[in-house]
């Protein structure tokens, strides 16, 4: 196993639990720590691939993994403020009680 | 396979597994931030510095710290007596199962083309400043004016709503 083989590795086992983590818990908050923990491990292979690619010196994939990094936090900042007001107006974060669209 | 990079990579899972499976959803945070520091360490290990700092200080400084106070704001912190996972739960597992042997097939099935060892690559935060302000200015302003209307949006969303005049 390579160094890239056993990066890559690292990074479909963390998307793979970011991913049981967004679909199978039941606070919102917490779903958004599952997709957090997939856009890092997409940032982990841009990275990977930038560190053993033919031209590290372009500079691509790092400049990819840092746009990703500014782009998933404003994702936060957004995505929390939504949870913070639907509790205000459900009172849950629960999404199993969350099943309808109407206020 | 260097000794490092298994101890960070165990270190990485770990996080994540707790983040995902713990009951309590401040224990979550904060096993989310050991994930995170991990990707970080995994990143200086890759000789990307500026990005391992960059996940530093965005993800650990700036995004954990939003999560606890979502949590706290919205009393996520007490276990509800149904159980922590959704009536689901059982499908989602298995999709995610099902997208990890997907993607270890891919990757170790790919591993003989793969690029092997190479040299360290010499790039400082200077090149990344010039690369930045030259190749790469548009999508840098493009992300500052994302960057502000996410926090506009973020506040006026999460603002609280007048009560209505009767």
């Amino acid at each position: 196993m390579t160094s890239l083989t056993g990066f890559l590795m690292v990074a479909a086992l963390v998307f793979s639990i970011g991913l049981a983590g967004a679909l199978t818990r039941r606070n919102a908050i917490l779903v958004l720590i599952g997709i957090e923990l997939m856009l890092n491990a997409a940032n982990l292979n841009l990275i990977a691939f930038w560190r053993y690619g033919p031209h590290p010196e372009a500079l691509t994939g790092m400049m990819f993994a840092i746009f990703s990094i500014a782009v998933a936090a404003a994702e936060a900042a957004v995505g929390l403020g939504l949870v913070i007001q639907i509790y205000r107006h459900a009172k849950t974060t629960d999404l199993d009680q969350m099943n309808r669209m109407k206020g | 396979m260097s000794f490092v990079f298994y101890l960070l990579a165990a270190l990485t899972v770990a996080g994540g597994m707790a983040a995902v499976l713990l009951k309590n959803t401040v224990h979550c945070a904060l096993a989310l931030t050991v994930a995170f520091a991990g990707l970080a360490f995994l990143f200086l290990d890759l000789d990307a510095q500026f990005a391992g700092f960059a996940q530093i200080l965005v993800y650990i400084g700036a995004v954990a710290i939003l999560v606890v106070f979502a949590i706290l704001l919205t009393k996520g912190s007490e276990t509800p007596q149904d159980g922590v996972f959704s009536s689901t739960w059982l499908a989602g597992l298995a999709i995610a199962a099902a997208v990890f042997a997907v993607l270890g097939w891919a990757v170790l099935g790919s591993a003989r083309v793969l690029p092997h060892e190479s040299a360290v690559p010499t790039v400082t935060v200077k090149d990344i400043g010039v690369a930045l302000m030259g190749r790469y200015v548009l999508p840098l302003e493009i992300v500052a004016i994302l960057l502000t209307a996410a926090t506009i949006g973020a506040v006026i969303v999460a603002m609280h709503e007048k009560e209505e005049p009767q």
